[in-house]
């Protein structure tokens, strides 16, 4: 066994704690190695070809690279050996950098902890042996789940490019949170008359199926060959019958929340969410409806010309096969009435978040796009009042440790420019309109210049500073939202007795963002968003191979970003999917089967049902693991009884000799 | 580089405070714990010393015999860290290591090993801070308890 050691400086990311020269050198007294270098950046061109010539040169029939993670650079080295004609398999990587140089201060105890960390992995690249990996056939069909607008960038990308798409999306329709938009910053663009078409587009494609109305209930198998129970949930409407007239949302007597337009309206026990829904088909809400909770009523049923009502309904489930996964599972709105108390926690009628706003300005919105103070909404015999003087209040549940948020939602600054100036659009440009703010984040294209004509050619007054309390109190005779703040660029105490106020709410994740997680087997953070694999590397990748991220389901996202990430998303399926057989990792477990004793342990532990009873020559059974299926987990090696499995990559062997290594010194 | 000749004596000779140098191993999932560990890295906080990681796929792989074996060889403490329960990567995995550890967790005492010095825990990919108060806290133990005496189990 030849054994070759590389250390890397990484530029002084590791030299400037570790002394990689130093360690290089002590290498050269373990046993078996009979290379050794460092290298100021390994990963670049003149590393790589380094380690590739030591190998061709010196023989090595083992390398180890001290540099940084694994999770960052395995790849990229086990491709530089095999470059060189070794097996990619006999490459072992010790993390100096991510796990030493970085987290230390010391430059002896780094250095003698980085030998150490060195000397592990050559104890461990000693008990490797060649592998090769297997091919598996590749399922082309594409899942993505949600059909809000980075869903349905990513499904047409695809469709386009041949692939067959399905969007399964829990509402009723598509569209997500783009769809409840009034208008998109930086151009005042009707967001309706982007998305709308799009959402057509999506309907009409060959390539692609919408399963609106239903939710991933169970995700199995792995990059390449997904298995997907998907449960289609009873809308109590036949929706083949269906034609999306409205017939039954006019005659409908139940009233019930409308949930989009964020409560500011009511809507029909049977209802469809907005105008352009796709699919338009009509759902009956269970708990608002007459007949399921008092036993009669079943008017939506005489009315309905198409025979459509369907009381008896109930859930299906269907399991369809997909090659690879996209999430786009979009955000929700910060609950910002279960935080901010000092606002009044939801109970002054005329506070209202960025979202009802937005909906308030839409003219197929619950006021037709008037701008009123829902205070005075509902009252006979008078018209709603128009605001005089609108506060916008920004990051409230962003940037605010207090309410555990301390990211930034990314989107409210540039909406909040959006609606002071829809405001004074609607209402006039003799409406007082103030922004509360902390710092304005105004960073993608032409949105600095947005802002800027909010403040200039708009007359916005933004006022630097938080608001520390909303209360209502009757001045003159009216009824007022006293806005309690500071001015911290003045240094004083300001108050602005408001008609209406705008809560800029955050972003948060989606609600059951992190079960489906946990269906799929990706990581999330601790608000719920999904983790790339890399932030830079492989930014729309998840950990799990298969499973990519597109939109605000990864991070809070602006229609742009989400969009572009979306097509990039596409891009990297389309990749996948552009091979006929996979390569799966050969990092598996193997049976030695003359030790099997049949008990069948590993069968019952294995999450993927790898382990088979194979029948042998003689009649009796053995357990067989099913390379293929195998995902190399070893919760099976550390079940055996008798220890006669073994994790290619990670053998009991190996790891035993990293802690003698380690111990023994 | 002028630090390497004090490196190479630091080396193999006895540091000034040898009598309370211990030795921690961590053995790690790949997707979870070892994640967090590089973020940890990534953001530059800082650790205690001794902890030295060791990478499995998967905390369900990780046989108890491995932190027997090290208690055997000399090591003063042991932490295992995997995906919290309801997370693992291979859906189950950790949930079968919890078992396993809970067991040998009660166990250990009656083998002499002091109950600081063993911990199983879950640290996600996304919880770098939370890496860094896990090590910590567990080698602030260990070193408080100072290294095992006798090596035997």
């Amino acid at each position: 066994m030849r054994i070759g050691v590389f250390v890397c400086h990484c530029g002084t990311n590791i030299a400037g704690t570790v002394d990689s020269r130093g360690i290089a050198a002590r290498a050269a007294e373990l046993k078996d190695v009979v290379h050794t270098e460092d290298l100021i950046y390994t990963c670049s061109e003149p590393g790589q070809s380094a380690i590739q010539k030591a190998i061709i040169e010196k023989g090595l029939t083992r390398v180890v690279v001290a540099a940084c993670s694994p999770h960052m650079h395995e790849v990229t080295f086990r491709r530089t050996v095999e470059g060189a004609g070794l097996n990619p398999y006999l490459f072992e990587m010790a993390n100096i950098r991510e796990h030493c140089s970085w987290i230390h201060d010391d430059y002896g105890l780094a250095t003698e902890k980085a030998y150490e960390i060195l000397k592990m992995s050559v104890a461990k690249v000693r008990q490797l042996e060649a592998l090769v990996p297997n091919e598996v056939p590749v399922n082309k069909d594409v899942l993505v789940i949600g059909g809000g607008v980075a869903g349905i960038q990513t499904a047409l990308d695809l469709a386009d490019a041949g692939l067959k798409v399905t969007i399964v999306e829990r509402e009723t329709t598509i569209g997500g949170t783009m769809a409840r938009l009034d208008k998109t910053f930086p151009t005042i663009d009707c967001s309706a008359c982007i998305l709308t078409p799009r959402m057509v587009d999506a309907a009409q494609h060959e390539n692609i199926e919408i399963m609106a109305y239903c939710e991933v209930d169970k995700v199995q198998g792995y990059v390449g060959n997904f298995t997907v129970d998907i449960r289609k949930k009873a809308a109590m409407v036949d929706w083949v019958k269906c034609i999306g007239c409205e017939i039954c949302v006019q005659k409908c007597p139940a009233k019930a929340p409308d949930v989009f337009n964020v409560g500011l309206a009511e809507t029909k026990a049977i209802y469809i969410p907005f105008p352009q829904a796709v699919p338009k088909r009509a759902a009956i809400q269970v708990e608002h409806c007459r007949w399921f909770q008092q036993g009669k009523c079943k008017v939506c049923e005489r009315v309905c010309p198409a025979d459509a009502i369907d009381f008896e309904q109930q859930d299906e489930y269907v399991q369809k096969e997909f090659g690879a996964i996209v999430m786009a599972t979009g955000l929700d709105v910060f609950p910002w009435e279960n935080h901010y108390h000092e606002y009044g926690s939801g109970n002054i009628p005329d506070v209202i978040s960025g979202l009802q706003y937005e909906r308030m300005l839409n003219a197929s919105g619950p006021t037709s796009g008037h701008v009123v103070r829902p205070s005075t909404q509902g009252i006979k015999g008078q018209e709603p009042e128009e605001p005089k003087t609108v506060v916008f209040i920004q990051c409230v549940g962003s940037r605010d440790e207090s309410v555990g948020r301390p990211y930034c939602s990314s989107v409210c600054c540039m909406y909040t420019a959006k609606q002071a100036i829809l405001t004074k659009s609607h209402v006039g440009m003799d409406t007082e309109v103030y922004v509360f703010y902390i710092d304005i984040r105004a960073t993608g294209k032409g949105y600095e210049e947005f802002v800027k004509r909010a403040q200039t050619e708009f007359n916005v007054k933004y006022v630097r500073g938080r608001v520390s309390k909303l209360y209502e109190d009757v001045i003159d005779g009216s009824r007022k939202v006293i806005v309690r703040g500071v001015d911290t660029l003045l240094g004083k105490q300001v108050e602005v007795a408001a008609d209406l106020v705008v809560l800029a709410s955050g972003i948060t994740s989606a609600e059951g963002a992190i079960p489906l997680a946990q269906k799929l087997n990706i990581s999330y953070d601790e608000w719920g968003f999904f983790k790339e694999s890399h932030p830079k590397l492989r930014p729309v990748e998840t950990n799990t191979a298969g499973v990519f991220l597109a939109g605000a389901c990864q991070s809070p996202k602006d229609i742009p970003t989400a969009v572009a990430q979306a097509s990039g998303t596409a891009a990297k399926v389309l990749g996948l999917l552009s091979r006929d057989k996979l390569k799966t990792s050969p990092q598996i477990a193997i049976v030695e089967q003359n030790r099997c004793v049949s008990c069948w342990k590993c069968v019952e532990v294995c999450p993927f049902s790898a382990p088979q009873k194979q029948e042998q020559r003689d009649g009796t059974f053995k357990s067989h693991i099913i390379e293929t299926v195998c995902q190399g987990c070893g919760i099976c090696v550390a079940t055996c009884p008798v220890n006669c499995i073994t994790l290619k990559g990670f053998t009991t062997d190996a790891i035993i000799d990293q802690i003698e290594e380690l111990l023994l010194a | 580089m002028a630090q390497a000749t004090d490196t190479t004596q630091a080396a193999g000779t006895t540091p000034p405070d040898a009598g309370d140098e211990v030795k921690v191993v961590g053995i790690v999932c790949n997707w979870c714990s070892y994640a967090g560990a590089d973020g940890a890295g990534t953001a530059r906080l800082k650790q205690e010393f001794e902890m030295r990681l060791l990478r499995v796929p998967c905390t369900g792989r990780i046989d108890p015999l491995f932190a027997i074996k090290a208690f055997e060889k000399g090591a003063d403490g042991v932490l295992i860290s995997g995906c919290h329960p309801g997370d693992c990567h291979y859906s189950e995995g950790n949930y079968y290591a919890r078992r396993k550890f809970e067991l040998l967790d009660r166990m250990l005492p009656f083998l002499g090993v002091e109950p600081d010095r063993f911990k199983y825990t879950w640290v996600s990919a996304s919880e770098g801070a939370r890496w860094q108060k896990v090590v910590n806290e567990f080698v602030g133990k260990v070193k408080a308890l100072g290294p095992r005496e006798g090596r035997a189990l």
